[in-house]
């Protein structure tokens, strides 16, 4: 996975409450066992008219302005439902590179970091102050996240706190899954030790 | 300072501490199906990558298959046919269990955990799959996570989770017979709001909890997440312990009584703090229904709908007014199964409403009992009959029905009452609006064909 430092881009201010996973990518447009080729899909239900494929104009990200969107932003609770990857692999396919919002549910958090996307919590007044400034000229008032820095440019500067571990991630691109077998030899001891004193977890029945 | 329930199951599986408050933990056991499992799978492929201890994998296929009576074995989902195929290829290349569709134990994945006794009291569980909460009811700790934390788990055996904050929500007040668990915690969802139990533990207490049966504990912490906690639970008891006793998977019977007397530890301190401490009387809850399309837009089944600012498009979308009751709301289609409510008591509890009742005309009424082992003990107790003398279709195991992925669904516009979790826009079809309620409420608004109260029949 790419690292990354900062970002910037034309912010796509949706702001919407509690959206879901099904929205940012509904359940028919996962059509491969694959991660890469969901971008078509990405807010299919919201961005085509008609169950058709034509864009809806009233959908913010088909408006020429914002087509090449690379910051989502988002209310409270962004990414709530379904676990479903896809939602994430579809908005990396699209370019998304951040997500701006209030809050976050936890799996896509974590989905969001595992696939280099920044996710960014903010006050609700900050986000709204930054998605008036961007929807006055969205071409030319791009948003800038600084990941290094810790912080948003758009208007101003706002500090956002994100885990260390996940910055550390994020920046350097790592995998998760090399780093944790780093410490293969306590995940073994681990498994030693908690054989003795939960054996029966480990002679349970095999069905 | 004593421990919660969730601090003294974490601790026991802690491989490594790190200074940010997050720790590396050790899974006991990985549940995976076909929609999100077969790439988790097929990437571990690709990138050489082995499963660290493949005995406690555990796969099936629920999501997409085909549920009509006496399935293909197949999926109505067009496209859909790899994620079966990789699912069978990849499990088979990988030397994972598979419950496949010729399997008695085949089902949804969160009511075959428990009914097979994969899921048990104290270990860790995962699932790329949100509604892993669910076998908290049973004491685990167990959560829903994505496809690339799944790989994480088949290769590595632990996880690194953050610190959460820890809420616990007791429930008092006497409970009336008709009082589900389903409309309880539509109920605090509706109250506290769906972002509420963010970053948070939630641990069910309190002598309503207590007195629950196990499959109604699994119901309510099976929507833990939509109220946005990283997970629920509650702490294992007798009923518990006798519950796991003997299942497939669970503990051999010389080694029970060592599990149990762990199992029975499992509480929290009557000294340790919580974050958030909240007590509901249940005295007071209504049978819930929703009528938006999120979980907290929900509604006592006598109220009014309720007005406020930035619900206009939930309003649209639901064809509804606010300041209008939802009670005889006239339905399109009825729904019993998932995840949240499809298990041996679930059906029962709607099939004792439909005894010698006959949904309308024009309602199309649908049952899926939540894996292939309820639905052969329902038959054996005659409930088939009863739900199609009522009407009702009589489905196969799966997750089909609770969410639209192209095949199975009901038309667009119709309302549909259904005992889910989730009734966000296009949840079960595009235009479908989708109620969520009690199986009991389902099962009483069919054969009234209208949004109805159950308390006229079970007072």
């Amino acid at each position: 996975m790419k690292g990354f430092t900062a970002h910037t881009g034309v912010a796509l201010p949706l702001m919407t409450d509690n959206m879901n996973t099904d929205v940012i990518i509904p359940s028919r447009e996962m059509k491969r066992v694959s991660k890469v080729g969901l971008a078509d899909g990405l807010f299919a239900n919201i961005r085509y008219a008609d169950g058709k494929r034509q864009p809806d104009p009233a959908f913010l990200l088909n408006r020429a302005e914002y087509a090449d969107a690379s910051v989502l932003m988002l209310g409270r609770n962004a990414g709530c439902g379904s676990s479903r990857e896809h939602a994430v692999w579809a908005l990396a396919d699209y370019g998304f590179r951040a997500v701006l919002a209030e809050s976050f549910a936890t799996i896509f958090h974590d989905n969001c970091v595992a696939n280099g996307i920044v996710p960014v919590a903010l006050p609700r007044a900050t986000l709204d102050r930054i998605a008036d400034w961007v929807m006055d000229n969205p071409s030319e008032r791009q948003v800038t996240v600084d990941l290094s820095a810790g912080h948003v440019e758009a208007d101003g500067a706002h500090v956002f706190e994100i885990a260390p571990l996940a910055q550390r991630m994020l920046i350097e691109g790592l995998s998760p899954i090399d780093l944790t077998l780093e410490d293969r030899p306590l995940i073994d001891a681990f498994t030693e030790a908690d054989r003795a004193r939960r054996g029966w977890l480990y002679r349970a029945g095999q069905g | 300072m004593g421990q919660t329930l969730y601090q003294k199951i974490r601790a026991a599986h802690e491989v490594r501490r790190f200074e940010d408050g997050s720790s590396l933990v050790y899974i006991d056991r990985i549940m995976l199906h076909e929609r999100t499992g077969s790439i988790a799978l097929s990437n571990m492929i690709d990138e050489g990558r082995g499963i660290m201890t493949p005995e406690m994998v555990f796969s099936t296929i629920d999501h997409i298959v085909d549920t009509r009576p006496g399935r293909p074995d197949g999926t109505r989902m067009p496209g859909g046919q790899v994620f079966l195929d990789e699912m069978r290829r990849t499990t088979g290349q990988l030397g994972l269990r598979l419950f496949g569709t010729d399997d008695p134990r085949q089902g949804i994945v969160h009511v075959i955990a428990p009914e097979q006794g994969i899921a048990l009291p104290g270990i860790t569980m995962v699932c790329p799959d949100s509604h892993t909460c669910t076998l908290g009811g049973l004491g685990a700790l167990a959560w829903g996570i994505g496809s690339t934390d799944c790989e994480h788990a088949l290769a590595a055996r632990t996880l690194r989770i953050a610190g959460h904050r820890q809420m616990r929500i007791r429930l008092e007040g006497r409970r009336p017979g008709w009082l589900t668990a389903k409309d309880i915690i539509i109920h605090l969802i509706c109250r506290f709001g769906a972002g509420f139990g963010a970053g948070h533990v939630i641990e069910f207490a309190g002598p309503v909890v207590e007195a629950m049966e196990v499959e109604e504990r699994l119901t309510l912490c099976n929507m833990g997440v939509e109220f946005a906690a990283f997970t629920a639970l509650v702490a294992p008891d007798r009923k518990t312990l006798d519950y796991v006793q003997g299942r497939a998977f669970a503990p051999r019977a010389e080694d029970v009584p060592e599990a149990e007397a762990q199992w029975l530890a499992l509480t929290s301190d009557a000294d340790a703090a919580f974050d958030r401490d909240i007590v509901v009387d249940v005295s007071e809850i209504a049978p819930t229904v929703s009528w938006g399309t999120s979980p907290e837009h929900a509604t006592p089944v006598d109220g009014l709908l309720p007005g406020g600012p930035g619900l206009e498009a939930a309003y649209r979308y639901a064809g509804l007014e606010p300041g209008t009751p939802i009670l005889g709301q006239p339905i399109d289609g009825a729904f019993i199964g998932s995840c949240t409510n499809s298990r041996l008591s679930d059906l029962r509890c709607a099939a004792a409403l439909l005894r010698g009742r006959k949904v309308p005309d024009g309602v199309r009424a649908v049952c899926a009992p939540g894996s292939t082992a309820v639905k052969l003990a329902a038959e054996a107790e005659g409930l088939d009959a009863v739900f199609r003398e009522a009407g009702f279709e009589w489905h196969e195991a799966g997750c089909a029905f609770c969410f639209y992925a192209g095949g199975e669904t009901f038309p667009p516009g119709a309302r549909v009452v259904s005992s889910t979790n989730r009734n966000f826009e296009g949840r079960q079809g595009p235009g479908v609006r989708t109620h969520i309620a009690s199986p009991e409420t389902v099962a009483w608004s069919a054969v009234n064909g209208r949004i109805s109260d159950v308390r006229e029949v079970l007072s």
